[in-house]
C-alpha cells in the first residue's frame, strides 16, 4: 500500500482552480518530488496533504489517514517545513527545538538532532542572527523533531548559496536514509534530478507527468530534467 | 497542559528579551499617576467629585489605561506579527494547536497588566495615601472580568487583521472609546450625565472598579454586563480567529 495516495484532488479559490484533478502515490522510503513553476498548484496540494486546507473534491490518504478528519493523528507522524514561515528572532535554536519537542509524544533527542544538522555550535544563537542556510537547517530540524514517518519539505533551498544548497541536499539524503519518506516541493530541476527517486510534474493545477527523472528524460528524448520539464509543460 | 506550560514559558522568555512592553506596562501607569498626582488641585478634596480627592477617583482610570494599552496595543501587534511571520501556520502543522500560543500571549500580557496595576496601587497608597480597595474580593473579580473583556477585544483585532499595521488600526477603534469612557482623558465625574451612565457599563469597568475601591460595593448589573462582555468577547475572538 502506498504511503501517500492522492486521487483526483481538486481545490478552488473562488473561481480560480488551483488544483485540478491531481492524482499520485508515494511509496515508503522514497524522496518524491513535486515539481512545477510558481502557481502550478504544488503548495496547495501539499497544504491539503498536511490538513492545512480542505480539498473541494477527491481523496487523500497519508499513512492511511484522512488529513482533515484525522488531523491530530496525522500531525504526530508527519513533519513539515513550510515555505515562508519563520521563528521569532529572539528565540534560541535549542529553545526552538525543545519547544517543538514538547508537542510530540515521542520526540527525537534534541542534542542528537542538533548534531546531525550541524547546529550544535549555534544552539545558543538567536534564530534571527543565523544565516539563510542555518535557518533552513533549523526548520528541517523542526520538521524532524517529532520522529515523523513522512517529512514535507517545501522550497527548501530557495535563497541559499550553492554551498548551502549542496549541504542541504546531503541532509535530505541522510533523512531518507534514516527511514523517513520525503515529499520535496521544488521548482529547481537540478535539485530534483539529484535527490528525487520519482517526481510528479505540475502545470497549471494538473499533473502532466510522473516517473523517475531518467524516465522523464527518456520519454521526452532530452538530456536533462530541465529540458524534459520545459517540453512536458509545453512552453518551449 | 505540558505543551501550554512550555509555550507560555517560552513566550515569557521572548517577551522579556524585548522588554519594551514589560517595562512600559509595569511602570508607565504608576508614572502617570505620579505626574498627575503632583498637580496640587488633584490631591485635594473637591465638591465636583463628591468630597473625594480627584486622585482617589482617578486610580481606576489609570487601571483602565494599563489594561487598554496592553490589550489593544501590545496584544494585537504580537498576534498579527506571529501571523505575518507564519508562526501560527507553522504551529498548525504540529500536534500543538495555535490556540496555545494565543493563550500564552494572554497570560504573559495579563501578568504585566496585573504587575502594572499592583505598582500603581502601591504608589497611590504610599505617595497619596489612597487606601487599598475596601472590597478586595469584588475588586479582584471586577479586575479579572475587566482584563478578560478588553483582552478579548484585542484578540479580535489580532484575529481579523492580516498585518500588524492593520491590527493596530482596528484596535485603536476600541482603544479610544475605552480610554474615553474609562475617564482617562477627562475625569468621569465631568462627563455629561448620559455618557457617565454609558461609561458605567463599558469594559474594563471603571465604575465598578471605583465602587469596589472607595464606594459601597459593586452594582450587580454592572458586573453582569462586564461578565457578558468577557464571555461574548472571548467566544467571538475564538470564532473569528483565522489560524493561518
Amino acid at each position: 500500500m502506498p504511503l501517500i495516495e492522492v486521487t483526483d484532488l481538486t481545490k478552488r479559490y473562488g473561481s480560480r482552480v488551483a488544483v485540478d484533478g491531481v492524482s499520485f502515490t508515494v511509496d515508503r522510503g522514497e524522496i518524491f518530488g513535486i515539481l512545477g513553476t510558481n502557481g502550478a498548484g504544488k503548495t496547495t496540494t501539499v497544504e491539503c496533504l498536511q490538513g492545512l486546507r480542505t480539498a473541494d473534491s477527491g481523496t487523500i490518504r497519508v499513512l492511511g489517514l484522512d488529513p482533515v478528519k484525522q488531523r491530530d493523528a496525522l500531525r504526530q507522524r508527519l513533519g513539515s517545513q513550510l515555505q515562508e514561515s519563520t521563528l521569532p528572532a529572539k528565540l534560541k535554536v535549542r529553545e526552538a527545538l525543545e519547544l517543538f519537542a514538547s508537542f510530540y509524544p515521542s520526540p527525537a533527542d534534541v542534542e542528537v538532532l542538533l548534531d546531525r544538522l550541524a547546529l550544535t555550535e549555534h544552539a545558543d544563537s538567536y534564530f534571527g542572527k543565523l544565516s539563510g542556510g542555518q535557518k533552513q537547517r533549523v526548520s528541517i530540524a523542526l520538521a524532524l523533531i517529532g520522529n515523523p514517518e513522512v517529512a514535507v519539505l517545501d522550497e527548501l533551498t530557495t535563497g541559499l548559496d550553492p554551498h548551502a544548497r549542496r549541504d542541504t541536499w546531503q541532509l535530505v539524503e541522510r533523512v531518507r536514509d534514516a527511514g523517513v519518506t520525503v515529499l520535496l516541493v521544488t521548482h529547481f530541476m537540478d535539485e530534483a534530478e539529484r535527490l528525487c527517486d520519482r517526481v510528479a510534474i505540475f502545470d497549471t493545477g494538473r499533473v502532466v507527468a510522473t516517473g523517475t527523472p531518467s524516465e522523464l528524460r527518456a520519454t521526452t528524448s532530452k538530456s536533462t530534467l530541465d529540458d524534459a520539464f520545459v517540453t512536458l509543460t509545453g512552453r518551449d | 497542559m505540558h505543551t501550554f506550560a512550555k509555550i507560555t514559558a517560552t513566550e515569557a522568555k521572548l517577551f522579556l528579551r524585548t522588554p519594551v512592553w514589560a517595562v512600559f506596562g509595569t511602570l508607565l501607569p504608576a508614572g502617570i499617576l505620579l505626574g498627575v498626582g503632583f498637580i496640587p488641585s488633584m490631591s485635594k478634596p473637591s465638591e465636583a467629585t463628591g468630597g473625594h480627592r480627584f486622585i482617589e477617583l482617578w486610580v481606576p482610570s489609570v487601571i483602565v489605561m494599563s489594561i487598554a494599552m496592553l490589550a489593544l496595543q501590545a496584544i494585537p501587534a504580537a498576534v498579527a506579527t506571529y501571523r505575518e511571520q507564519g508562526v501560527l501556520r507553522r504551529l498548525s502543522t504540529t500536534p500543538a494547536h495555535p490556540a496555545n500560543l494565543l493563550g500564552a500571549q494572554l497570560v504573559v500580557h495579563a501578568a504585566v497588566a496585573v504587575a502594572g496595576i499592583a505598582v500603581t496601587m502601591v504608589v497611590s497608597s504610599a505617595v497619596f495615601d489612597v487606601p487599598m480597595p475596601r472590597h478586595p474580593v469584588t475588586f479582584a473579580v471586577t479586575l479579572l472580568l475587566g482584563i478578560v473583556s478588553v483582552f478579548a477585544l484585542g484578540l479580535i483585532a489580532g484575529a481579523i487583521a492580516r498585518t500588524s499595521k492593520s491590527a493596530n488600526v482596528i484596535a485603536l477603534l476600541a482603544f479610544f472609546p475605552i480610554m474615553f469612557f474609562g475617564g482617562v482623558y477627562l475625569p468621569r465625574p465631568l462627563l455629561p450625565r448620559v455618557l457617565q451612565r454609558i461609561s458605567d457599563y463599558i469594559p474594563p469597568g471603571a465604575q465598578p472598579l471605583q465602587d469596589a475601591w472607595v464606594g459601597t460595593g459593586v452594582q450587580p448589573l454592572q458586573l453582569a454586563v462586564l461578565a457578558a462582555f468577557a464571555v461574548v468577547g472571548t467566544a467571538l475572538a475564538v470564532k473569528v480567529f483565522r489560524w493561518e
